[in-house]
């Protein structure tokens, strides 16, 4: 019987306190982010997406080889020496030019290990990290800037010069020393 | 009103028509907002925010987006329901709400019908809302379905007699059961209610009805019948669209009717709590509305605090601790007349 009413009393009791919790939580303002509108601030080392800046690059392929999933697919082309294709902002002469700089990001896992070998510093993370799409194939990355034109013009002028060269060498040296060195190949 | 009315409109069923589509005024704005405010209140009860963008601030129009959606679903019924049962139960559930406000006094000079069985038609009307679940839970040939229609019929029977002796014991002081003429004996300052009479017995006799009109109204922590967590949705399981708005309508015009019974027995309805100050029919609407939605907010913040009971325990308030609790009411209430 005592344990009845000591029921009764500690339910209503309790009942009390829980409403007495819920209304004070009614007045704390809410932990609620309204994300598109208001964005966290990122921790300084976050990774998200990625970003190429192609002035810098000098076409050393360190990223590709340092990608564990193999997302960075670089093609470069060696230049000519009357070719002048500047610095980079550390004063690095740039020696090739970089005909393709593909970064698939859905494969990308943020793993930032392309960055750190980067000479120029020229691959980092960005603070993007909206960046989905319908299709697929839009998460390829193209960083280069230079036109199909540039680059066909680029290849075409490079087969040629490299032909002539081939042409001077073959010129230059006698015939037994060309057969050695088919021999050698 | 009715005089008023009999005035302008010329027939008897014009006149009767307008009174009983009234209280339909109230409850479908009613309805939009305190959906909303549900969603708020419980937000905000979690810290959260709740709807924020439809409609531009803070999501005011949520309802609205939300009934559109409703009326534009697809209207599901299983292959292996009784096709008439499963369409009538909705519609039958929201009359048996509706009912109810036939007898609601609104305002000092508007009730739908000042009948002198007033709150034994409350009682008896109620009832419908079992039919209809329980046709809702059979006709649809679910097992979650029947269920929570068993179970809410169980719940409701039981805690209706905890809620009539409730109801007993202001009709003893009241010596009416027509909720006009209550009212009209509560008027003056706030001291003169219901509530404050014949102390504490009305007062428990209020805490019992309250809880007791938690559970006929499937609310939590009463909520067993749609457990969600265990019973989908209960007997709602296989509705979709308008017919589960119904049920959602019917919900909430419920919540109103049990919260403006309460005002209207044990706070005064639509008497002013100070005396002369604001009194008068409009005035009367206004804190008739306002005592209703007061409860209907105590029911929310009921609802986010507690967790829900279990059938056992939810037996056990019913008939081992309310209905003795109401007795105890009614033979005190009844030994302080005759003293």
């Amino acid at each position: 019987m005592r344990q009845y009413f000591r029921d009764i009393f500690q339910s209503i009791w309790t009942v009390l306190i829980g409403m007495k919790v819920t209304f004070g939580h009614l007045f704390v303002p809410a932990v609620t982010i309204q994300y598109p509108d208001v964005k966290i601030k990122l921790p300084e080392r976050a990774r998200n997406r990625l970003y190429v800046n192609m002035d810098d690059c000098i076409g050393c392929k360190q990223c590709e080889m340092a990608c564990p999933v193999d997302c960075i697919e670089i093609e470069t082309v060696k230049s000519l020496p009357t070719d002048d294709l500047g610095t980079t902002s550390s004063g690095q002469k740039k020696k090739l030019w970089v005909t393709k700089f593909d970064i698939d990001i859905a494969k990308c896992c943020y793993c930032a290990l392309c960055v750190y070998p980067c000479p120029t510093e020229c691959i980092y993370m960005t603070e993007v990290y909206e960046f989905s799409e319908f299709d697929r194939n839009n998460l390829i990355y193209n960083y280069i800037t230079l036109t199909s034109e540039e680059i066909k013009n680029i290849k075409t002028k490079t087969s040629e010069y490299e032909k002539e060269q081939a042409a001077k060498k073959a010129a230059a040296t006698p015939k037994p020393s060309a057969q050695t060195s088919d021999k050698t190949t | 009103m009715e005089q008023l009315l009999r005035n302008i409109l010329d027939h008897d069923i014009f006149v009767y028509g307008v009174m009983a589509i009234v209280p339909l005024v109230w409850i479908i704005p009613y309805a939009l907002v305190v959906i909303y405010l549900e969603r708020k209140v419980s937000a905000h009860m979690q810290d959260r925010l709740g709807p924020m963008r439809t409609g531009g601030w803070h999501g005011w129009a949520q309802t609205i987006a939300d009934m559109l959606k409703l009326l534009q679903k697809e209207d599901i019924i299983p292959s292996a329901a009784d096709r008439k049962l499963h369409t009538l139960a909705p519609y039958l559930m929201f009359i048996g709400a509706y009912t109810v406000y036939a007898v609601i006094p609104f305002s000092s000079s508007y009730v739908g019908s000042n009948i002198n069985i007033g709150l034994f038609y409350i009682i008896a009307v109620s009832s419908i809302t079992v039919v209809a679940i329980l046709m809702a839970g059979w006709s649809s040939n679910n097992k979650w379905s029947l269920f929570g229609a068993m179970r809410s019929v169980a719940q409701i029977v039981s805690y209706e007699i905890p809620t009539v002796l409730a109801i007993l014991a202001v009709v003893m002081i009241a010596g009416t059961l027509n909720l006009q003429e209550i009212n009209q004996m509560q008027t003056g300052w706030f001291w003169n209610w219901f509530i404050f009479k014949k102390f504490p017995f009305i007062f428990v006799a209020f805490v019992i009805y309250f809880v007791a009109s938690l559970a006929e109204t499937n609310r939590t922590p009463f909520d067993i019948p749609e457990a969600e967590s265990e019973l989908v949705a209960g007997y709602i399981t296989e509705y979709s669209g308008m017919k589960f708005a119904m049920f959602m309508l019917a919900e909430f015009v419920n919540m109103f009717a049990v919260s403006a019974i309460a005002a209207t027995i044990f706070f005064g309805g639509w008497n002013s709590p100070f005396g002369g100050f604001l009194s008068g029919p409009i005035w009367g609407v206004f804190w008739f509305l306002t005592k209703g939605m007061f409860f209907v907010f105590i029911q929310m913040w009921l609802r986010w605090t507690l967790p829900r009971l279990r059938v056992d325990q939810l037996m056990y308030v019913s008939w081992k601790v309310l209905t003795p609790w109401a007795f105890a009411c009614i033979i005190g209430v009844g030994l302080w007349m005759m003293l």
